[in-house]
């Protein structure tokens, strides 16, 4: 593979290239789902392919192909050159990277059990057993199930003499239950919605999330949430689970740090962000509890944002992004580091596969657990009156990420410290900063959990990226909650 | 690019080392390039060549896929072997249907053209001439802009072990423009086969006066007001509840038409069809299992009268409690490929042109007090059942007072139903081919809606 990526960069120089990168990806896949008792669907898939990325005439090009013979990807590289030759018609200034260490690495994501290495007939039955866990219950009508691997080898090599090799085995698995009833339908999630716990490692993640054990449980609460009483509309505390939280990071935190949207590179889709420069190191983002990371690094632990070296070779970094509720930190690039007066990368350019072009992308953005020990249950029951609310069910969040709305599967009013009464069609919203500045205590580490969010769109083309996000429960005061319904 | 002849090849090999009871090919083979820009610079500039060849195997009732994008003759042999060993270990599916008959696909193509040299052929410089246009009317304007130029030419086609074989081959072409000023911004895009029907300077002039006449908004709170929607809005919120019009919903439980086909649920002047040939509409006249896609009328004054059937939901639904409760039942051809979860879905949403269709100007020339809407934005469905979606506003919002656009306000969020939505239509336009950023292309009319619920104001 090394060869093919120096026929790329070989034939970018040729043609002019002042820079060349050149990344030759090679994917495996298989996504297996049941649904009511059938097999829902069954897959494998392979992918492999090269991407160059070139500067000329101080513009950047780039150009991908399935074709890995030596005259397709001279004629792509060149074709890289052409299109960046185009770019540099319109342009105001010159493409200028912050410096970067060339390294030749290789890594792979730690994992114990090849997850390819498991029949497909053991993943099926797994699938089924909790399929028929979920069926069981009275009053389910739906039951869904999936579980998903991925293999990522990925061979990069610059102009400039890195040659990087880094392989990632992803695992991910979840399912869901659903009630018809009346007028409403209502659903259940473990481990979180949106196709479960994603996470950089091998199979042993299906073993630790106890599938089955949790199955039962999971039906009969859709079906209990067909009883139960509305949420109420009007200003009150809350308590959010860790995987709620996670997401509320991804939205709130993780989009609003992207350099490119902040600097009007996402403008017409994705969106731009609040978090203008004149912000970092004063805006008072989050209350004195609120400390969250950029954290790539494997020691943060097996999330979809760890890696070795991000997809323009720059190592894995832990970037400071809100320092007791201080906002510190932007998710930078080689490009975009000198805006912030930076003058080496934060490392978080990153594609989805060989044929899309790396853009800034969050790593594991994470609130950092509570130093004080303080449980789940410890918290609910330091809280006189508000809503505990569960997985998220619905998310939106307008496009410079100020107001948001969240609704979640379930909810429980608290009183008195107890849970008293489950509540259906929860949801609260808000704007960011107030949201954050609310926040007045957070769990400790053993409720801290590092969800994976494997669905992240963002560019044009669009690509989707998986994410990190550790997070633990969290309570926020003043909270306005059942707007979603409200007139409905 | 594949074409069908070299396709016919690949199939050959690919059933000459299959020993499967039955084998079918989906071929998918794409070039396509976008220039990106912001700041008024092209900053990404990309081009993308690959092909898909996905093999099902079928053994009596099992069936499983399996995907490469490989065409040499081990990486053949390893798909097909892939999908077989995945078929072999999977449970029977009493369901599963023998593979499509030629008879069951149709002939010919789509009644219009989808597929232009000039599209297919386009250049970067060419890309690069329709921004220089765009940036210099942004510079015209003191505005900052952003987008993109995309074009792109696609093969696909189906080959199955009992004869069936479909083609098709169409180009698409992109642009979308968002102008920025200090505290406000505009934005319109618009898609065609042929990229001489795009107009670059049409669609950033459009922008940039958006832009400009939404500067320094206003507050308004939030409320239920009368709202005059662009077809790129209207394509967004509505396309939320087309998933809902498959059998496999019905079947499922998770469609909101759940006891509601055959009743009114919206108002009189909504009907809505499903033709893919449509002049506007794009894309394959075949599904995922090769079947014809045929005309179905999805609404008809505002009573849901047909849903759309793969094959062997069809067959399911008729053995079903359902059968007599969903109207004519049978394979429509909007199958996804198999295996999957979805079944089926209507992706080539016609609706049906007003009695009196009115212009956007009328719409407004006729409203006291209501909200103009360019765009939607980061769209989710917050009820499954009553299909409340929640959603922003975005890129040119402004209030209209006594039959005028007054000024830019800040944006809202709402809490919709559709339900709600398309039973208030008091106007509608001609229906144009839009396209937005949260659903599929639709060919969709500008709608004046009353009642719409916006729950929330943001601070831009």
């Amino acid at each position: 593979m090394q060869e093919i990526a120096s026929w790329a960069l070989n034939s970018a120089s040729l043609k002019g290239a002042f820079y060349a990168d050149a990344r030759i990806v090679n994917e495996r896949g298989r996504s297996l789902a049941t649904k009511n008792g059938k097999i829902g669907s069954a897959a494998d898939s392979e992918s492999l392919g090269i991407g160059v990325r070139v500067i000329a005439d101080g513009a950047w090009g780039f150009a991908s192909s399935d074709d890995l013979s030596r005259k397709s990807v001279e004629e792509t590289a060149a074709r890289a050159v052409e299109i960046a030759r185009a770019s540099a018609r319109v342009k105001q200034e010159e493409i200028h990277l912050a410096p970067e260490s060339t390294v030749t690495a290789e890594w792979v994501s730690p994992f114990k059990i090849d997850p390819f290495s498991i029949s497909v007939e053991q993943n099926l039955d797994l699938l089924l057993k909790i399929d028929s866990e979920l069926c069981a219950v009275a009053g389910v009508t739906l039951a869904e199930t999936n579980l998903n691997f991925k293999r990522e080898e990925q061979w990069f090599a610059s102009s400039e003499g890195a040659n990087i090799h880094q392989t990632k085995y992803i695992t991910g698995a979840g399912y869901a239950a659903y009630a018809f009833a009346g007028s409403e339908i209502q659903k259940r999630s473990y481990p979180n919605s949106f196709g479960g716990q994603w996470q950089n490692k091998g199979y042993e993640l299906i073993e630790e999330l106890k599938l089955v054990e949790n199955a039962r449980r999971t039906g009969e609460e859709a079906v209990a949430l067909l009883k139960a009483d509305r949420c109420p509309e009007g200003v009150s505390t809350i308590v959010l689970d860790s995987a709620q939280l996670g997401l509320q990071i991804h939205e709130s935190i993780g989009h609003p740090i992207e350099l490119d949207r902040v600097l009007g590179m996402e403008a017409n889709f994705a969106g731009t962000s609040f978090l203008t420069l004149d912000k970092l190191g004063k805006l008072r983002y989050g209350s004195e509890l609120v400390n969250v990371v950029a954290d790539a690094r494997p020691e943060h632990g097996p999330g979809l944002g760890s890696f070795a070296f991000d997809d323009e070779g720059v190592s894995a970094q832990c970037t400071p992004i809100i320092s007791n509720g201080l906002f510190t930190g932007y998710l930078s690039s080689r490009e975009t580091a000198h805006a912030i007066g930076s003058n080496r990368s934060g490392g978080t350019l990153r594609a989805e596969s060989w044929n899309r072009l790396p853009i800034i992308r969050m790593t594991n953005v994470s609130i950092l657990p509570g130093e004080k020990p303080l449980s789940r249950e410890q918290l609910i029951s330091s809280t006189d009156s508000g809503i505990f609310m569960q997985t998220n069910r619905s998310w939106s969040i307008d496009d410079k990420r100020y107001n948001f709305q969240f609704g979640c599967e379930m909810g429980w009013e608290i009183k008195a410290g107890k849970l008293v009464r489950m509540l259906k069609n929860p949801s609260y919203s808000g704007i960011t900063t107030d949201f954050w500045n609310s926040m007045d205590a957070i769990c400790s580490r053993d409720e801290w959990t590092l969800w994976g969010t494997p669905n992240c769109g963002k560019g044009q083309p669009q690509q989707v990226m998986g994410t990190g996000h550790g997070a633990a429960p969290a309570r926020f005061r003043n909270v306005k909650v059942g707007s979603a319904y409200k007139g409905n | 690019m594949l074409d069908e002849a070299k396709a016919g090849e690949l199939f050959a090999h690919i059933k000459k080392h299959s020993s499967a009871d039955e084998v079918e090919v989906l071929f998918y083979d794409v070039h396509s390039a976008l220039t990106r820009f912001a700041n008024n610079t092209i900053h990404q500039n990309v081009a993308e060549e690959n092909q898909v060849i996905s093999v099902r195997s079928v053994f009596g009732q099992r069936t499983a896929r399996a995907t490469t994008n490989r065409t040499d003759g081990e990486s053949l042999q390893r798909v097909v072997q892939a999908s077989e060993s995945l078929a072999r270990v999977q449970h029977q599916d009493p369901d599963l249907l023998p593979m499509a008959r030629p008879e069951e696909s149709g002939t010919g193509t789509v009644g219009a053209v989808r597929h232009f040299e000039q599209t297919a052929a386009l250049t970067p410089q060419k890309r690069a001439d329709g921004v220089e246009q765009i940036v210099k009317i942004a510079g015209d304007n003191r505005l900052t802009t952003a987008g993109i130029f995309s074009s792109s030419e696609i093969s696909e086609g189906i080959f199955n072990s009992r004869g069936l074989q479909r083609w098709h081959r169409q180009t698409s072409s992109e642009i979308s423009v968002t102008m920025l000023a200090q505290d406000s911004s505009g934005w319109q895009k618009a898609n065609s086969p042929d990229v001489c029907h795009l107009d670059a300077r049409m669609l950033a002039e459009v922008a940039a006066k958006k832009a400009r006449d939404s500067a320094h908004p206003q507050e308004v709170s939030a409320g239920r007001y009368t709202v005059i929607l662009e077809p790129a809005a209207v394509l967004d919120i509505v396309g939320f509840m087309f998933f809902d019009f498959g059998g496999l919903a019905i079947l499922d439980q998770r469609s909101f038409l759940n006891d509601r086909v055959g009743k009114q649920i919206f108002g009189e002047n909504i009907n809505i069809s499903d033709e893919v040939n449509h002049p506007l509409q794009s894309g394959a006249p075949f599904d995922g299992e090769g079947v014809r896609r045929e005309h179905v009328p999805l609404i008809e004054k505002g009573v849901v009268k047909r849903l759309v059937y793969a094959r062997a939901t069809a067959q399911r639904v008729k053995k079903s409690e359902y059968k007599d409760k969903l109207g004519h039942v049978g394979p429509t051809g909007h199958g996804f490929p198999l295996p999957n979860e979805m079944g089926e879905a209507p992706m080539n949403i016609v609706f049906q042109t007003p009695d009196n269709p009115q212009t956007t100007e009328q719409m407004i020339a006729s409203t006291d007090r209501g909200i103009y809407v360019t765009r939607f934005w980061y769209i989710r469905e917050v009820d499954p059942y009553e299909k409340i979606l929640t959603g922003m506003t975005r890129d040119g919002t402004f209030l209209i007072e006594d039959g005028k656009l007054r000024h830019g306000v800040l944006n809202f969020r709402f809490n919709e139903s559709l339900l709600h939505m398309l039973s208030n239509v008091e106007a509608m336009g001609t229906p144009v081919r839009a396209s937005g950023e949260e659903s599929f292309d639709m060919v969709v009319p500008p709608m004046k809606v009353k009642d719409f619920n916006f729950t929330e104001v943001t601070k831009f």
